[in-house]
């Protein structure tokens, strides 16, 4: 998914609103660590890489990006009539798509997307798809033409997990490093063909699309409030100190 | 669709800037909409002239709605273990339960749960749905998320509870989807509308930057996880009267097609993060690791754990589990001590339901201390050491 760098996107204390000076669009940093392993899985045990993306045509170029990393196609679902989905209508548009596409093993998602960071792509699609689903995949142990034995990331510590394919997986940060992209990728990145699919392309139901289809709605957007009183204790360093002190200590 | 009604544009710019996905333009005096709109709607409440709307085709709805009610808690429990988050989502379920005048239930997913329900009744529920089966000894997608998704069909409540922890992230998304209706991740807040009795559920985006408000306003029922800390349990009254019902499901559904092989604790420090009453946290003013050595000592006295901001991680002075904040942990002690953290709202997230919070920062103008309780502008090294002083003096009186 090609998102917003949220790390430029700051909230202007004055005018209370967005400002995106220099926001560039990114892959999802999640998603480069799942595009990553799927190369490292093709390298040791052959197949294909294919990347899909749904978004608006801008999102080409970061598939391109994607290519120039070691995938070996790119689609982009793309349509006027995705606007606004929520994971609902997300995962019905992804879901369609992907059923056209090819038969696969493994689907390898990001653990979420760093502007909507609700983490419910993935574990849709594979519920639409019917197939096994794992959440923070940190490592990837063991791997069959059937099985894989993967590490899941728990809030307590970790599982230790044998998963029938096809299946999809998130992953975390964790389960590698990526790569930059090679002077080869470039070239294909440049040529390469890119796959696009619209609503008609994917057989999409309507009304199951876009903000129509979409099961949630935002009310309201606003800019997180702050207490915003400021009590400061004034004074030597050591006045200060001994002030926090007496406010501390009863408390402790 | 974004509408934009161009008698009323007066081509000022603030939607353009207000746009985090640089959609909107202002061309020849007038805001013009491109391809990577999203229908956000941040916009729409940002436009001082209201020339913006957003054209909603409604959903069809489900039929009968008002079939759907009760307010249900996911009451996780992992490794022998009620999860505290299902305590705090009965005290936040019961608000909205008598709000809507119905009935608080709690479900229990596990196998071996002696006791368990009893305890969820102590702390608000009103009935406890048990399914107790050794398929469900350990976590797993499928057999949670058919074993929730079938009570949920057979007994139809029109909202569910469940904590943002791992589990709740991985297997939530599944009931929803399989019962075709809306969820909203990591939520911060829950309320019901008055006119409608609708859940309002609001969560931060964009990285914890701005915050939205979100109803599933067709279908049934409406589905939040909930982020740990945040909502507060009720005081547990062994008193309470409540219902257990064992509830039988077939078990053919339960068998997970995915195998877990082993389930390891480890990091022991994070549990303490969370549910330390006293939290003393640095960041990228320490400077280095000796900075945090610092934090240590203080936090130490204090009978305190040691929490940092995502720079002081990325510096690599302190590991990754002990980050509070929107990428990190979420903690709400009694006391939390922040030392050389500017206070960028990622941060704040993670922590600003402290009970009493201390700044300590060289700048004056730093946000943190706008939800300081307590601030001292001061540096950091010469504050912290005099402070450590004053306790050990405390200790050894
Ligand atoms: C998507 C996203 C997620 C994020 N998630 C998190 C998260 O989970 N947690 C998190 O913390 N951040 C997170 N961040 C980063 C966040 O935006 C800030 O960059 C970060 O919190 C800053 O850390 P800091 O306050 O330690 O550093 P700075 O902002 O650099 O502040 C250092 C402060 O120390 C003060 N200082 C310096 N020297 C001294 C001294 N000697 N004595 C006293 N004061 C001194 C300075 O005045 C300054 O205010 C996230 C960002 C993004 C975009
Ligand atoms: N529009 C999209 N196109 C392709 N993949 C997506 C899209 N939206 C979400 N995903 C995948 O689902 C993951 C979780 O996204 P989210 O549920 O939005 O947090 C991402 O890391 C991506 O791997």
């Amino acid at each position: 998914k090609q998102v917003p760098d949220a790390k430029d996107v700051r909230l202007d204390p004055k005018t209370n609103t967005l400002s995106r000076e220099g926001v560039q669009a990114i892959m999802n940093p999640y998603d480069r660590h799942a595009l990553e392993e799927a190369v490292r899985l093709k390298e040791q045990h052959g197949g294909t890489v294919t990347v899909v993306s749904m978004g608006p045509p801008q999102a080409e170029e970061m598939l391109r990006e994607a290519v120039s990393c070691g995938a070996d196609e790119a689609v982009l679902v793309s349509d006027r009539a995705f606007a606004g989905a929520d994971t609902w209508a997300t995962t019905y548009t992804l879901s369609q798509a992907i059923k056209k596409i090819d038969d696969f093993d493994l689907i390898l998602c990001g653990k979420q997307a760093i502007d909507g960071d609700t983490a419910q792509v993935g574990p849709g699609l594979a519920e639409r798809l019917d197939i096994p689903f794992v959440a923070y995949v940190r490592k990837i142990t063991d791997c069959t033409a059937n099985t894989i034995r993967a590490e899941r990331l728990m809030d307590d510590g970790y599982d230790l997990l044998e998963i029938p394919l096809p299946a999809l997986f998130t992953v975390v940060k964790e389960i590698n490093e990526p790569r930059i992209p090679s002077l080869k990728g470039k070239m294909k990145a440049k040529k390469i063909d890119i796959t696009k699919m619209t609503a008609a392309d994917i057989e999409a139901d309507p009304e199951q699309l876009g903000l129509k289809g979409s099961t949630t709605q935002v009310v309201k957007v606003f800019s997180p409030e702050l207490k915003g009183e400021r009590a400061m204790l004034g004074g030597t360093a050591d006045e200060q100190v001994a002030q926090l002190y007496e406010k501390l200590s009863p408390l402790l | 669709m974004l509408q934009i009604d161009i008698e009323a544009c007066i081509g000022c710019g603030v939607c353009e800037s207000t746009c985090t996905f640089g959609a909107i333009k202002v061309e020849g005096g007038v805001a013009v909409v491109g391809d990577s709109c999203t229908l956000c709607g941040s916009c729409v409440d940002a436009c001082e002239v209201g020339a913006l709307s957003i054209k909603r085709e409604e959903k069809a709805a489900q039929d009968n709605l008002a079939d759907w009610s009760g307010v249900w808690v996911y009451a996780e429990c992992r490794h022998g273990r009620i999860a505290p988050v299902a305590l705090e989502l009965l005290g936040a379920g019961r608000k909205l339960a008598e709000k809507r005048g119905v009935a608080l239930s709690a479900v229990l997913l596990g196998s071996k749960m002696n006791g368990m329900a009893e305890e969820l009744i102590a702390y608000g529920a009103d009935k406890v749905f048990v399914v107790d089966d050794p398929a469900l000894a350990s976590f797993t997608d499928d057999a949670y998320g058919n074993a929730l998704s079938a009570l949920a069909k057979k007994h139809k409540p029109e909202i569910i509870l469940a904590g943002a922890t791992a589990i709740g992230r991985s297997f939530i998304p599944r009931v929803a989807t399989t019962l075709a209706t809306g969820l909203t991740a990591d939520c911060t807040n829950l309320e019901i509308r008055d006119e409608d009795g609708a859940l309002l559920q609001t969560r931060p985006a964009f990285g914890g930057n701005i915050m939205a408000t979100i109803v599933c306003p067709h279908t049934r029922p409406q589905i939040s996880t909930v982020r740990p800390l945040v909502m507060k349990p009720l005081a547990r009254d062994a008193g309470r009267k409540g219902e257990i019902i064992a509830a039988n499901l077939d078990s053919a559904m339960l068998q997970p097609r995915v195998k877990v092989l082993d389930s390891v604790v480890e990091d022991l420090d994070r549990v303490n993060l969370s549910e330390a009453d006293v939290v003393v946290a640095g960041g990228r003013g320490l400077e280095n690791e000796k900075g945090f050595a610092m934090i240590r000592e203080l936090a130490d006295l204090l009978g305190g754990a040691v929490a940092a901001s995502r720079a002081a991680v990325d510096s690599g002075w302190i590991p990754y589990p002990h980050q509070v904040g929107q990428t990190g942990k979420t903690v709400a002690p009694k006391i939390y001590i922040a030392c050389g953290i500017s206070g960028a709202i990622q941060h704040l997230v993670g922590m600003q339901s402290a009970d009493t919070i201390i700044a300590i920062n060289r700048d004056a103008d730093a946000p943190i201390f706008d939800v300081a309780t307590y601030g001292i502008v001061g540096d950091v090294f010469e504050i912290v050491p005099k402070l450590i002083e004053k306790f050990k003096e405390r200790k050894s009186a």
